[in-house]
C-alpha cells in the first residue's frame, strides 16, 4: 500500500487551511503574502492529486480504488456517516482537473485582480471554492458530496456578487444561488429517496460502494423517480435547460472566477455526479433518455443563442451552456468515460478562454463589448495565440483536444444502445455553431481595425504564463484519448472504465463498422470547419453581412439577442407570480393575522377598561368609603374631645349619675 | 333635736354639691382646686360620720387623716402644675389650656 493513499485528505484540507488563514488573517498579511500563500496551498493539493493519481495507475486496473477514513461523523445503529475519502479513476481525474486548472487560475489571478481593495477576500473565496469542488468530488459518500455540492453553490453566490457594492453583481449573485436552490432541492429529494428506499430495503447506507452494489433492491419506478431528481440537481448545478439561466449572469464576478466556475469547478458538478451515480442511471433507461435529450437540446440552444451575442464573456457563458449539453448528451447515452473526458478537455480550453477574455478585459481596461474591440492580434501577441488555440480546440478541428473528446460524444450518441441519430445531427448542428460564434468573436476581437480608443497592452507575465500552460494542455490534452479507429488506444477510456457498469460501455462498436464512425467523424469536421468559413466571410470578407442579415430578420435577431426571452419569461411566471403570491400573503397577514392579533388586543383592551372601570368603581369604592366613612366619622367624634377638662368631668358625672339612677331603678 | 348621722350627711352632701358645682362651672384653676378642697372635705365628713355612728374603732379617722395629708399634697402638686400653665400660656384659666382639643 502505498503510503500516500492515507493521505488523501490533504487534497481538500489544503486549500481549507488557505480560506481560513486569508479570511481571517488575510488583511494583516498584506497582498504580497496572500496571493502565493493561495496558489501554494492549492499547488499542494495538486502535487498531492498527482501522487494520489500515479498510486492509482500503480495498482491493478480491477482493483483501482481505495477510500481513506478520516473519522466517523454520524453513528447510529448500522448506519453510519464518515468523512471518509474515495479515490478511484473517477475522482482522480476530477481532483486533477480541479486542482490543477484551479492551481493556474489562482496564479492568474494574482495578475488579474491586482490593486483590487478585497484581495485577501478574493483569494479566500478562491480557496474555499476549490476545497468544496474537491470535497464533492472526493468524498465516498452523499453526504459528503452534498456539502461539496452545496459548498461550490454558496461560494459561486459570494464569488458572483464579489464587487456587491454594483446592485447588478449583487442581484447575479443572488440569481445564481436561488437558482441553483431550485436544482438543489431536486437534487436532495433524490438523495433522500435514494437514501430512503433502500432502507427500506434493508440496507441504511449512504456509501456509494455499498448504494452500488444493493442498486438492484430498488423497484423500476424508484429508480427512474430518484434518478429523475438526482438530474433535477445536475440541472441547476450545470446550467442545462430549464435552469441554466444563472450561468450567463454569473460572469458579474471577476473574470478569473467565471474561469473557475465554467471550468474547473461547481458546472462539472452535476456531469460528475451522474457519473459517480450511473449504477443508478443504469437502471432507468427513461431517465438516461431523458438526460441525453436535454444535454442535445442544451447544446443546439445555447448555441443559437451565442451567436448573436455582443459581450465576449456572454458569449463564452452561453457556450459553456452548450459544451455542458455536450457532456451530458455523452453521460445521458451511457458514455460516462466520454463525458467525463470532453469535462477534461473543456475544463483546459474553457479556462484558457475566459482567461483569455479576462486579459483582454485587462488590456484594454475593462471592455467587454466585442463591436468595441478588433486588431488585438498585434498588441496582444500571446493572449491572441492561446486564445487562437482554445477556440480551435473547442471547435473541433482535428488533432486539438476538443476534436477528440467531442467526437467520442457525438459517436456514442449516434452508435450506443441508448443513442439516436437525432441526438447526433443536432450535436453535429451545435458543433457548427459553435465553431461560427467562436470564430465571430475570435475575429471581431483580435483581427481587423481597432474600433477603441483605448491603448491596448499585453498582460503580465503572471496572466499569460498560465494562458500558455492551458494553451498546451487544450493542443495536447486530448491524445490520452485518442480512439481506436484514429490508431490510439483510448487510454483514457480504459482507465475509466472500471468506475462504469462495463455493460453499458462497450457493445458498442459491434454493431458499427468503422467505415461509419469515420464518416461521421468526417461530417462532424466538415461541418465544423463550415462554421469557421462561414464566419470567416461574414466578420473578414464581408464585415457589412451580418448587419444586413439582422436587418433582413430582426425578429430572429432580436429573439436571438434577448436570449429567446427566457429570463423575462421567467420573470413573468415565476417572479412575478412569486410576487403574487407574495403580496396576497402579504395582505392575508395584514388583513386576517394582523386583523385577529389586533382584534384580540382590541378585545383585552375593552375587557381591561371594564374591569379598571370595575376596579376603580366598586374595588376603589368600598376602600375609599371605608376610609372616608371613618373620617367622617371621626370628624366627628373629635368634637366631644374638647381639651376641656371640665367638659369630661361633666360627662363623667353625668354617667355616673345615669349609672346610679339606673342601679337604683 | 339630736343630731344623727342623716344631718352629717346632709352637710356632707350639700359640701361636695357646691364643691362640685366650684369644679364644673369656675373657670379659674385655683377655684376649681378649691372646690376639690371641697369635695375632699365632704368625703372626711363622711368618713367620720360612718367611724362615730355605724362601725366601731378609728379606721374612718385614720382614712379622713389620710385625706387631709393627701389634700395637702395635692395642693402643693397642682399649685406647681397650674404655675407651670402659667409660664406656658401667660394665664390660668381652664378654657385656655384646650391644646389637647381632637
Amino acid at each position: 500500500m502505498d503510503c500516500i493513499q492515507s493521505y488523501v485528505w490533504i487534497v481538500p484540507l489544503m486549500p481549507l487551511i488557505g480560506a481560513v488563514i486569508n479570511l481571517l488573517l488575510g488583511r494583516r498579511l498584506g497582498n504580497r503574502v496572500v496571493g502565493p500563500l493561495a496558489c501554494l496551498t492549492v499547488f499542494i493539493s495538486f502535487c498531492a492529486s498527482t501522487l494520489l493519481f500515479l498510486s492509482l495507475t500503480k495498482l491493478p486496473a480491477e482493483s483501482r480504488s481505495f477510500t481513506n477514513l478520516v473519522y466517523t461523523w454520524v453513528l447510529v445503529g448500522d448506519f453510519r456517516a464518515e468523512v471518509s475519502f474515495l479515490v478511484d479513476p473517477l475522482s482522480a481525474v476530477m481532483i486533477l482537473i480541479v486542482s490543477g486548472v484551479g492551481f493556474l487560475i489562482h496564479v492568474y489571478s494574482i495578475g488579474y485582480m491586482h490593486g483590487d481593495k478585497n484581495y485577501s477576500r478574493y483569494f479566500g473565496y478562491l480557496n474555499l471554492f476549490v476545497f468544496a469542488m474537491l470535497t464533492l468530488v472526493l468524498g465516498d459518500n452523499l453526504l459528503l458530496m452534498f456539502i461539496g455540492w452545496e459548498g461550490v453553490g454558496l461560494c459561486s453566490y459570494l464569488l458572483i456578487g464579489f464587487w456587491f457594492e454594483d446592485k447588478k453583481n449583487a442581484i447575479a449573485g443572488m440569481k445564481a444561488f436561488i437558482v441553483n436552490r431550485v436544482g438543489d432541492f431536486g437534487f436532495m429529494l433524490g438523495f433522500l429517496l435514494l437514501f430512503w428506499s433502500l432502507g427500506k430495503a434493508g440496507v441504511w447506507t449512504i456509501r456509494f460502494t455499498e448504494l452500488s452494489a444493493n442498486a438492484h433492491l430498488l423497484s423500476a419506478g424508484m429508480v427512474t423517480a430518484i434518478t429523475l431528481l438526482l438530474f433535477m440537481g445536475a440541472t441547476g448545478k450545470s446550467a442545462q435547460l430549464p435552469l441554466y439561466v444563472w450561468l450567463p449572469d454569473a460572469m458579474a464576478g471577476p473574470t478569473p472566477v467565471s474561469a473557475l466556475i465554467h471550468a474547473a469547478t461547481m458546472v462539472t458538478a452535476g456531469i460528475y455526479m451522474i457519473a459517480r451515480m450511473n449504477f443508478l442511471y443504469v437502471l432507468a433507461p427513461s431517465a438516461m433518455t431523458v438526460v441525453a435529450v436535454i444535454g442535445a437540446a442544451t447544446a443546439f440552444y445555447a448555441a443559437t443563442i451565442g451567436l448573436v451575442q455582443n459581450d465576449i464573456k456572454r458569449v463564452l457563458a452561453y457556450s459553456t451552456i452548450s459544451q455542458l449539453g455536450y457532456m451530458f448528451l455523452g453521460v445521458g447515452v451511457g458514455a460516462y468515460s466520454a463525458g467525463i473526458f470532453h469535462l477534461m478537455t473543456h475544463a483546459f480550453f474553457k479556462a484558457l478562454l475566459f482567461m483569455g477574455a479576462g486579459s483582454v478585459m485587462h488590456g484594454l481596461s475593462g471592455e467587454l463589448d466585442l463591436r468595441n474591440m478588433g486588431g488585438l492580434k498585434e498588441k496582444m501577441p500571446r493572449t491572441y495565440w492561446t486564445f487562437l488555440i482554445a477556440t480551435l480546440a473547442i471547435c473541433g478541428v482535428p488533432g486539438l483536444s476538443g476534436f477528440f473528446s467531442k467526437d467520442e460524444i457525438l459517436w456514442k450518441a449516434f452508435s450506443s444502445d441508448h443513442g439516436h441519430w437525432g441526438l447526433w445531427l443536432v450535436g453535429v448542428l451545435g458543433a457548427g455553431l459553435t465553431a461560427f460564434y467562436m470564430f465571430r468573436v475570435v475575429f471581431l476581437a483580435f483581427f481587423g481595425e481597432s474600433r477603441t480608443d483605448k491603448k491596448a497592452h499585453e498582460s503580465p507575465g503572471v496572466m499569460t504564463i498560465p494562458l500558455m500552460i492551458l494553451a498546451a494542455l487544450a493542443l495536447v490534452g486530448g491524445y490520452v484519448g485518442v480512439p481506436e479507429v484514429l490508431g490510439g488506444h483510448n487510454r483514457f477510456h480504459h482507465f475509466l472504465t472500471p468506475v462504469f457498469d462495463r455493460h453499458t460501455e462497450v457493445a458498442t462498436h459491434a454493431h458499427h463498422s468503422v467505415g461509419l464512425e469515420l464518416g461521421l467523424m468526417v461530417i462532424s469536421v466538415v461541418v465544423a470547419l463550415a462554421g469557421i468559413f462561414i464566419a470567416y466571410q461574414m466578420y473578414i470578407r464581408h464585415p457589412e453581412h451580418p448587419k444586413a442579415l439582422a436587418e433582413r430578420f430582426p425578429r430572429l435577431y432580436n429573439l436571438l439577442l434577448n436570449k429567446y426571452y427566457v429570463d423575462e419569461i421567467y420573470h413573468a411566471v415565476f417572479v412575478r407570480s412569486l410576487l403574487g403570491l407574495n403580496n396576497l400573503l402579504a395582505r392575508f397577514d395584514l388583513g386576517i393575522i394582523d386583523g385577529a392579533v389586533n382584534g384580540s388586543a382590541w378585545l383585552t383592551k375593552i375587557t381591561a377598561k371594564w374591569s379598571g372601570w370595575w376596579d376603580n368603581t366598586f374595588v376603589d369604592g368600598a376602600v375609599n368609603t371605608t376610609a372616608s366613612a371613618v373620617i367622617s366619622g371621626g370628624s366627628v367624634l373629635r368634637k366631644t374631645q374638647t381639651g376641656r377638662i371640665q367638659n369630661y368631668l361633666l360627662i363623667a358625672i353625668i354617667v355616673i349619675v345615669v349609672i346610679m339612677v339606673v342601679k337604683i331603678i | 333635736m339630736i343630731i344623727g348621722l342623716e344631718h352629717y350627711l346632709f352637710i356632707s352632701a350639700i359640701l361636695f354639691s357646691l364643691g362640685l358645682f366650684g369644679v364644673l362651672t369656675r373657670r379659674n384653676a385655683v377655684s376649681i382646686l378649691m372646690g376639690i378642697e371641697l369635695i375632699l372635705n365632704a368625703a372626711n365628713l363622711n368618713f367620720v360620720a360612718f367611724s362615730r355612728f355605724v362601725t366601731i374603732g378609728i379606721s374612718g379617722q385614720l382614712f379622713a387623716v389620710f385625706v387631709i395629708i393627701l389634700a395637702a399634697a395635692e395642693a402643693a402638686v397642682a399649685l406647681a402644675i397650674i404655675l407651670a400653665l402659667y409660664q406656658n400660656i401667660k394665664s390660668v384659666s381652664v378654657d385656655e389650656a384646650d391644646a389637647m382639643k381632637g
